[in-house]
């Protein structure tokens, strides 16, 4: 008998003890890897907190007490008081300027009071320190305020969080002081939503002819391949494509002229429009790829079942196909809408604004985002511009999050059905 | 060959997958309201066959056939008739189980739905469950997953689903294969109570089953020489299983082939 004439202990290397040596540094690696990426987002968190928190000494030209009116404080004021007493400080010229930018009426409470004061308090930023010098090296931070309050009696050393809810509501502002992030976000939330209304329809439309109806011929796997190439373009290019066919070729339609939308602070085709138009363009490879994964994971067994019922092709699509790939496809818009939130490069080839303190009121305005005054504010050779850049990123972080919870969220109600 | 009611009939029916050819000239004659049996070795090309009677072969990218399959006076494959009406008229039922992931009720009623069923669903849904033998077993549950039956109840639910739109034939592709001899059971007591008012055709690898539960049988074989099969022979299946003529048949019914 052959086979018993196979000796165990001599035809197999005895390799138990080197195969589990091998096992275990593999899983080492891993760990490895995994602190690594840990360590790094550790270290990012710290240095974005470190830069919203610390000491600065603060500098105002007028004492706010000499603007009180009535011994009732400019915080306690109406806006109508408060417009008063803009007109009442300001030259007629700069006021008049102010209303023609933006009504007085149309601002709210926050707005003019910001503009109060910006204009007339003139507050100013004479120093600060991050976190960690203002925690330990407490002795050159009052070193450094004693120094300066010789030259500037009103100046106060003050430990201030860059990020405020105030900060959060307040729209954008040449001051450091009183600048907010409301602008951006609310750019970034009307970019974000036509991004989607665009890119969703038409990325699981054209993933659901690719899967369902393309034959198998050289025409569709030209058309796969370049959609899967187009996912890896940068971009930028996609910001100039933007340019060139939302911006300048579809002027009229983005800018809103064509709808008979005319807003004077509309400014040639560079719109929220435009923009959601272009991130769309940029996600919409990725929304299809995924959708594609997960119309294709849908097992053949159900289509057959469909088939063999007398069902079209339409209904076992609609009734079968859609319904058990849904948790896939939204997973994979999740995925592409945070890519879109997150983009500045297309969005500053397309034209957004650096510096608007109007929100944006319909498709048609012109638009800022956050990233793009992120992008901005750290570009800016002022300290202070700095510490609002963090304060900034810390709010795009949540926004970004809390959308993605809330997708998530959606799509597990959604497919917890069976 | 049998008394005159037929109901579907093959004539000179070849079956390709692209270039190869699949089935080699089948004449069958399937009789109406009785339970017909294709047996045959692995890869003689009975599930081919049986797909071909409701057209869901052409799902499988180049495969065509030539030849004839008449039902009812009509050929299945002419130009001016549409698969998804074959397809209302011949149902199936797979050899795995494959419920839609939905509820119980909603497996049954969703054919019926987009046929644009006029009457009460509820009462087509329990009348179709009571034909199927599960209405009992399931009355209670009808709103839950149809994923939590067993595989037997599964099967029976995907006969169920078959039923609901008042097919006249129903196609089995070894619809026990992957159930255990209970459930394997039931489903040949459901098949024997279907055939007062329904065709059926099943496709089987048990020669058991198929000597049990067929009135007729049809036997398949790989030609010699190709790998392609066509039906060696067609008769009451007591007569297959008792007096074959054919020698090849002779030998699988009796176990010393295959």
């Amino acid at each position: 008998m052959k086979f018993n004439s196979i000796d165990p202990k001599n035809s197999f290397a005895d390799n138990l003890s080197a195969r589990t040596r091998s096992g275990k540094t593999w899983q080492l690696m891993f760990l490895l890897a995994t602190i690594v990426a840990i360590i790094t987002l550790t270290l990012l968190m710290i240095n974005i907190i470190n830069s919203v928190f610390g000491y600065a000494i603060i500098d105002s030209k007028v004492d706010p007490a000499t603007l009180a009116v009535d011994g009732i404080s400019i915080e306690e004021q109406s806006k109508e008081q408060l417009v008063e007493l803009l007109r009442a400080n300001l030259s007629k010229g700069a006021f008049n300027k102010m209303e023609n930018e933006k009504s007085f009426t149309d601002r709210s409470w926050s707005e003019v009071l910001s503009v109060v004061e910006e204009r007339l308090l003139k507050f100013d930023v004479l120093k600060t320190w991050n976190l960690w010098d203002s925690l330990f090296k407490r002795t050159d931070v009052t070193q450094e305020y004693t120094a300066i309050l010789e030259e500037n009696p009103n100046a106060q050393l003050k430990f201030i969080s860059w990020l405020t809810w105030e900060r959060v509501v307040r729209p954008q502002s040449s001051e450091p002081l009183t600048a907010g992030i409301r602008t951006a976000i609310l750019g970034s939330l009307w970019t974000i939503v036509i991004t989607i209304i665009f890119a969703f329809p038409i990325g699981v439309g054209a993933a659901v002819y690719l899967e369902e109806y393309a034959g198998k011929n050289w025409v569709n796997r030209v058309i796969q391949t370049n959609i899967n190439n187009l996912a890896g373009v940068p971009s930028i290019i996609y910001g100039i494509l933007g340019l060139a066919i939302f911006v300048r070729t579809l002027e009229p339609l983005t800018s809103g002229s064509l709808l008979g939308f005319v807003d004077p602070t509309t400014a040639n085709g560079r719109t929220v429009l435009s923009a959601g138009l272009t991130l769309g363009l940029l996600v919409l490879p990725l929304i299809i790829i995924n959708s594609q994964e997960a119309i294709r994971s849908v097992p053949q067994s159900l289509r057959h079942a469909g088939y063999g019922l007398g069902a079209t092709k339409w209904q076992i699509t609609w009734a079968h196909v859609l319904p058990n790939a849904l948790p896939g496809i939204l997973t994979g818009t999740i995925l592409a809408i945070s890519r879109a939130i997150g983009e500045t490069a297309p969005l500053v080839v397309v034209g957004a604004s650096t510096a608007i303190s109007f929100d944006p009121t319909s498709p048609f305005s012109k638009f800022t985002t956050l990233p793009i005054q992120i992008y901005q504010w750290t570009a800016r050779p002022q300290p202070e511009w700095q510490h609002l850049a963090g304060a900034a990123i810390l709010v795009l972080l949540v926004l970004l999050l809390s959308l993605n919870a809330a997708a998530i969220i959606a799509r597990n109600k959604l497919s917890r059905k069976f | 060959m049998f008394e005159n009611d037929t109901i579907i009939e093959t004539r000179h029916l070849n079956i390709y997958y692209g270039d190869f050819k699949a089935v080699t000239d089948v004449e069958l004659k399937i009789p109406a309201k009785r339970i017909t049996a294709i047996i045959g070795p692995s890869g003689c090309g009975k599930s081919t066959l049986l797909r071909a009677f409701n057209r869901m072969n052409e799902l499988i990218p180049g495969s065509h056939i030539d030849g004839e399959i008449i039902f009812e006076g009509k050929n299945l494959y002419d130009r001016d008739v549409d698969p998804v009406e074959v397809r209302y008229r011949i149902g199936m039922v797979f050899q795995r189980p494959n419920p839609f992931p939905k509820s119980i009720y909603e497996n049954v009623a969703w054919a019926a739905r987009i046929h644009g069923y006029k009457g009460s669903l509820d009462e087509l849904v329990e009348s179709t469950l009571k034909k199927a033998a599960l209405w009992d077993e399931v009355k209670d549950i009808l709103k839950q997953s149809a994923l939590s039956l067993s595989g037997g109840q599964q099967q029976r639910l995907c006969v169920a689903r078959a039923l609901a739109i008042q097919p006249e034939v129903i196609l089995m592709d070894e619809p026990a294969s992957a159930l255990d001899p209970i459930a394997t059971l039931k489903i040949e007591e459901l098949m024997q109570s279907l055939k007062e008012n329904y065709t059926i055709v099943i496709v089987t690898h048990n020669m058991q089953q198929a000597a049990r539960a067929s009135d007729y049988t049809a036997m398949m074989m790989l030609t010699d020489g190709t790998r392609s099969g066509t039906v060696i022979e067609f008769d009451e299946t007591n007569k297959i299983f008792t007096r074959p003529r054919d020698k090849r048949t002779e030998d699988y019914v009796t176990g010393r082939f295959g």
